[in-house]
């Protein structure tokens, strides 16, 4: 059993215990201790089921490489599926279940898959599903969403904040191992500002594991004591628990920090001059039989948990391995007063300094050795031993509780790789290390990430004796142990499934990764990879470099989605623009609609009515008394300069120029190719300058639209722009009172004659600076008065004030949209999508003839805008008064390639008019303004039709007599 | 009419948000090489053209470089009509843009030892004594939306952001000065 040493373990606290529960176990362990080691401190072998087979696993690894420790935690608010329990800090009340088993951990149904297993081989799911069609995703898909898959979706509101922050950086130097220090000290003392990150919760690295000496000094010394150094430095960022996950091009760096507080984790954004890979390397499983079994871990991993938590495997360890760094496990193993009966060791020829000391502490160490198979169910309980050259005989039975393997290290290349860095295999460390010719570049062409310690290759064992690559155990293994062997512990992927897809034809890395799953979910294949890819490499007779790598993408450990959205949640998911009258509509019943960021009342809702009979009141009453409109979200852009009218005849496909001073024009602004985008009024201020209205939603696009002709195109002309939108609050005082309440309000003679329509003035009113225009979008009487934004609100609640006697009440848009499809009014976004023209629209009068040029002009002239069968704009006036549905297409005769029927047009607007009391629609239909009087037919979803007569889309007061009093 | 946007926005964290009065603010486009452009700022604001993103300040007035032919002028509210007639009858003969835009935006200051760590968090710029200082205005956004900021000598932030958005940033700021979320990169 594994358990807690009685003494050491610099990393826990033995003064400090903590209560946690595993599957509802409570479960004892130590302030720094990570849910990993304390998990073994308890005995806990049992982690998890994997991902295919639902075979029992434990832990493999002690850092961020661990594929099989994935957690559950918490729950409600604060659960997280798919922790590590390597990279967890333990702490009080944490609470850890496993994933991936049902009905229990220790008794899984889902185990049956492994009995199962030559039936689900590599590609079954491709291989088996395809047909018949609807069984995929009524049978087969619930079926493997139950039984496969990794954590849960979380399914309540996370409970935690996240947050963001920008920091720029010298060098970004990710590791906090010797190399990683060294490399911080040398750069912060030339004065450069340094981030150093570690993604564990302790620095140093492997080095105070592994008792090496630093500068003549042990290295746990020196780490505390470069780490004290740093610390004092003001040009030194230092943070433990964080990862650098992924380096992106010009030196931008993300980093994903763990915090316990207010905050739970933070994402660093990091403009880095130069990146420091300080990332160290990660050792490699060896591929025999039964290697996924409980209690068979990585040597490395084995020695930290002694060395660091004081956490026992077990008291008899078999140790195997291709290279002298495992002999460190033994001696650590036995020093801790622990048993390793033999160090198996697949070298035919053992010598040097380690394997001298191993055997100087009276450890047999078998040359030439290797496992043919782990015994045990859900534990080591033995090895059977055979001889590496062969074919897996078994030559002897060793009884034990736990293995210890290593096939080498990888150097941890991804932040180097991730910006394109090249790498190079290292024949004879049998290692893909950084290529120093080809590294990732930044704008200036020179390399901006460098690799320090062991992931540039250097492992620091140039004294002891060379490792011999052993991609499979024993080399001549025959089927039933290849089927066995695992490679990709989280994915379940084994050497026979490699071998097949080779076999298969999947000779790209790519596409065998793909195929397999090797390399897959969230350890990306951190242990896997070059396992499996010398597997491949072998199946298909090639060299290993030649087959090459999978890409290395960010990131490289996993981030919580939390941490991206960072602040962006709640109350500040988006920013929400707000007009000045914003409160006074919540406080008055505003039924909201968004229009771009902006919210605008719909309709205001009083007591007891609904949404739709809201809509009709205010429409009636605008129409009958007196309506007032909040119309600030309006774009509104200053145009100013000598060229300011050649501007505009340019942007609108009308002429602006002989606009005269004091009166207002309605325009249309079409993109290159002809398409309307946007609409307004423009009021001519002054001889050399114009505000421009846009849509509400086109107030930004429409200036940038500006600025970028006048930046790239005409930028010898002499004009300027500014976006006043938000300056002004703007209000539309409409209906047959409107006037009576302005003059109510006094100071500006707005008869008809001092202020006619379509003309614009400015003055005092009722005390408040204002800006008059009078136009109309409803066919009433109607004035839209602007005031700075500052007196918005108290301008509106004058207004509402004073207009009681007049029946005053404010309406929504769709009181708006309702009055302007009356009158036959286009909305840019319902008539018109992208593909429309105002020839369409038929608003062929706001097209100057008389102009050279405007935008659009020659787009238009292309032939399959001027075809006569284009869908043009009319009005629909249904037979029986109905409403026609939203978006409804018309139906023409036959059918189409598809078996659909044909089309000759659909509705762009339809709404129940209260003013006429029946059902009115705009739509788009061939030829339509040539076929007044004939009817067409909309089908209506779920059966039925509605049929409609084509009429003029000026539904109401067509002379326009009563916006003109 | 000058009140803060918000009914009331301050609040005390590791650093104090609060929403300050509006500020007169003159967005002038013009050609800002000429003596007569030159001048005629100068007059109405007693400050030369500041470098390219600098601001000067001195007392209520204040000239920031927004873009090559771009600059804000700062003075207090009231005095905005006047200084735009001043405005245009000494450049009536030159081509040039100025218009109030007092009311288009919101106000804040962030002051505190650890003010420049709130912002750290929302804008993508560097905010480390030795690169921004006073003297310096910063147009870059907060989070979702444009802003502008700069600092003053005290260490203190004023940050200008469209009206439209003042609830939206005065929940950020606040949000990001929480006690408790201190980062330790930056301390005044």
């Amino acid at each position: 059993m594994s358990t807690r040493l009685a003494t050491g373990g610099p990393l826990i606290d033995r003064d400090q215990p903590v209560e946690f529960s595993f599957n509802g176990k409570r479960l004892r362990g130590f302030v720094g201790d990570t849910l990993a080691s304390a998990l073994l401190a308890n005995d806990q072998m049992l982690v998890g089921r994997s991902f295919k087979y639902h075979r029992p696993r434990g832990l493999l690894a002690s850092g961020a490489e661990e594929p099989n420790a994935l957690f559950n935690l918490g729950s409600g608010g604060t659960f997280e599926p798919n922790a590590r329990a390597t990279q967890t800090p333990l702490s009080n009340g944490l609470r850890a279940v496993s994933q991936n088993h049902w009905p229990s951990l220790d008794w899984d149904i889902g185990a049956v898959n492994a009995s199962m297993a030559r039936f689900l081989p590599a590609g079954f799911y491709y291989k088996t599903f395809m047909h018949p069609r609807p069984f995929w995703k009524h049978v087969f898909e619930p079926i493997i969403r139950r039984s496969a898959g990794l954590g849960r979706a979380p399914k309540a509101q996370d409970a935690d904040r996240y947050e963001q922050v920008y920091a720029f950086c010298d060098k970004l130097i990710a590791g906090g191992g010797v190399a990683g220090l060294q490399a911080a000290l040398t750069a912060a003392r030339a004065g450069e500002r340094i981030i150093l990150f570690e993604q564990a919760g302790h620095w140093g690295g492997r080095a105070p594991v592994d008792g090496a000496e630093v500068d003549g000094m042990p290295a746990a010394e020196w780490v505390a004591e470069a780490v004290a150094a740093l610390t004092a430095m003001p040009n030194v960022t230092i943070r433990l628990n964080a990862c650098v996950t992924g380096v992106y091009d010009h030196g931008y760096v993300l980093a994903s920090e763990r915090i316990s507080g207010v905050v739970r984790e933070r994402l660093w954004r990091i403009r880095a001059a130069q990146v420091i890979a300080a990332t160290g390397a990660i050792e490699r499983p060896l591929a025999f039989a039964g290697n996924d079994l409980p209690g068979v871990m990585l040597a490395s991993a084995v020695r930290d948990y002694i060395v660091n938590w004081a956490v026992s495997p077990g008291d008899r360890t078999v140790v195997v391995t291709n290279n002298d760094d495992a002999y460190r496990s033994a001696i650590a193993l036995v020093k801790a007063g622990l048993s390793v009966p033999a160090i198996l060791d697949a070298r035919p020829d053992v010598g040097g300094q380690l394997p001298e000391a191993a055997r100087a502490l009276g450890i047999r160490v078998e040359a030439g050795k290797g496992v043919a198979k782990v015994k045990g169910g859900k534990r080591v309980t033995g090895v059977s031993v055979c001889l590496q050259a062969g074919e897996g005989t078994v030559v002897e039975e060793i009884a034990c509780d736990a293995v210890a393997m290593s096939g080498g290290w990888s150097p941890v290349v991804h932040l180097w790789s991730h910006c394109g860095g090249k790498l190079v295999w290292d024949e004879a460390q049998a290692i893909f290390r950084p290529d120093p010719r080809s590294p990732p570049t930044g704008h200036d062409g020179e390399a901006f990430v460098t690799c320090v310690g062991a992931a540039s290759g250097d492992l620091g064992n140039a004294d002891e004796a060379p490792m011999t690559p052993v991609w499979m155990m024993p080399q001549g293994a025959g089927a039933k142990l290849r089927a066995k062997m695992w490679l990709d512990y989280q994915n379940d992927v084994k050497v026979s499934d490699v071998q097949l897809a080779a076999r298969e034809g999947y000779e790209s890395v790519e596409h065998a990764k793909r195929y397999t799953t090797l390399g897959m979910a969230t350890d990306q294949g951190k242990t896997s990879n070059i396992n499996g890819l010398a597997i491949l490499s072998n199946a298909l007779d090639q060299a290993i470099p030649k087959v090459g790598t999978t890409t290395f993408r960010p990131p490289y450990t996993p981030v919580t989605i939390g941490t991206l959205a960072g602040e962006a949640r709640g109350d500040v998911f988006q920013p929400l623009r707000r007009t000045p009258m914003h409160d006074w509509h919540e406080a008055h019943g505003a039924h909201w609609e968004p229009v771009g960021h902006w919210r605008r009342p719909y309709c205001y809702l009083r007591d007891g009515e609904g949404i739709e009979q809201a809509v009709q009141r205010e429409v009636n009453n605008t129409r009958q008394r007196l309506g007032l409109l909040d119309a600030s979200t309006l774009g509104k852009i200053m145009v100013k300069g000598p060229d300011a009218g050649r501007l505009l005849d340019m942007l609108y496909t009308n002429m602006m120029s002989t606009l005269p001073v004091g009166k207002c024009r309605y325009g249309l602004m079409c993109n290159e190719n002809g398409f309307l985008m946007d609409d307004g009024v423009v009021a001519r201020l002054s001889e050399d300058s114009f505000l421009c209205h846009t849509t509400s939603g086109g107030a930004d696009r429409i200036h940038a639209w500006m600025e970028d002709w006048l930046q790239c195109e005409w930028w010898d002309w002499k004009v300027y722009t500014a976006n006043l939108t938000e300056q002004f609050a703007q209000v539309a005082v409409v209906g047959p009172n409107a006037r009576k309440l302005l003059e109510k309000l006094g100071g500006m003679d707005i008869s008809r004659e001092a202020l006619p329509f379509m003309g614009w003035a400015e003055g005092q009113l009722g005390g408040f600076r204002v800006r008059i225009f009078r136009i109309s979008f409803s066919g009433e009487l109607s004035f839209e008065v602007a005031v700075p934004a500052g007196e918005g609100r108290a301008f509106w609640e004058s207004l509402v004030e004073a207009g009681q006697e007049f029946g005053v009440m404010p309406y929504g848009t769709e009181a708006l949209h309702i009055m302007r499809a009356e009158k036959g009014f286009i909305m840019i976004g319902d008539e018109t999508d992208g593909t429309v023209t105002p020839q369409d629209l038929g608003l062929g009068w706001a097209i100057s003839k008389k102009k050279d040029d405007y935008l659009g002009k020659r787009g238009q002239a292309r032939g399959f805008l001027t075809d006569p069968d284009r869908w043009r704009l009319v009005g629909l006036e249904t037979l029986d008064g109905s409403v026609i549905p939203e978006g409804a297409y018309a139906v023409a005769e036959g059918r189409n390639g598809n078996g659909q029927r044909n089309t000759e047009g659909r509705v762009t607007s339809t709404y129940h008019s209260p003013t006429l009391g029946r059902g009115i629609a705009m739509g788009l239909i061939r030829r339509g303004p040539d076929r007044m009087g004939e009817t067409v037919t909309f089908p209506k979803i779920g059966g039925g039709e509605v049929k409609a007569r084509i009429v003029s889309p000026i539904f109401f007061d067509p002379e326009g007599k009563k916006q003109d009093v | 009419m000058s009140e803060p946007v918000l009914a009331s926005a301050s609040a005390e964290g590791f650093a104090r948000v609060e929403e300050i009065c509006p500020q007169g603010m003159i967005a002038f486009r013009g050609d800002l090489e000429a003596s007569e452009v030159r001048r005629a700022l100068e007059e109405v604001t007693g400050l030369k053209i500041p470098k390219q993103r600098g601001i000067l300040l001195d007392g209520e007035r204040g000239l920031g470089w927004m873009s090559p032919d771009e600059v804000l002028i700062l003075l207090p509210y009231a005095d905005v009509p006047s200084a735009l007639s001043t405005l245009q009858d000494r450049l009536s003969g030159a081509h040039h843009l100025a218009v109030d835009v007092s009311d288009a935006r919101a106000v804040f200051r962030i002051s505190g030892k650890r003010a420049r760590e709130v912002l750290a968090k929302l804008a993508p710029v560097d905010l480390s004594p030795g690169c921004l200082g006073p003297g310096e205005l910063r147009r870059t956004r907060v989070a979702q939306v444009a802003a502008a900021f700069w600092i003053d000598e005290t260490g203190a932030i004023t940050l200008i952001c469209f009206r439209s958005v003042a609830r939206y940033v005065s929940d950020l700021l606040m949000l990001s000065a929480n006690q408790g979320t201190e980062i330790g990169l930056y301390e005044a």
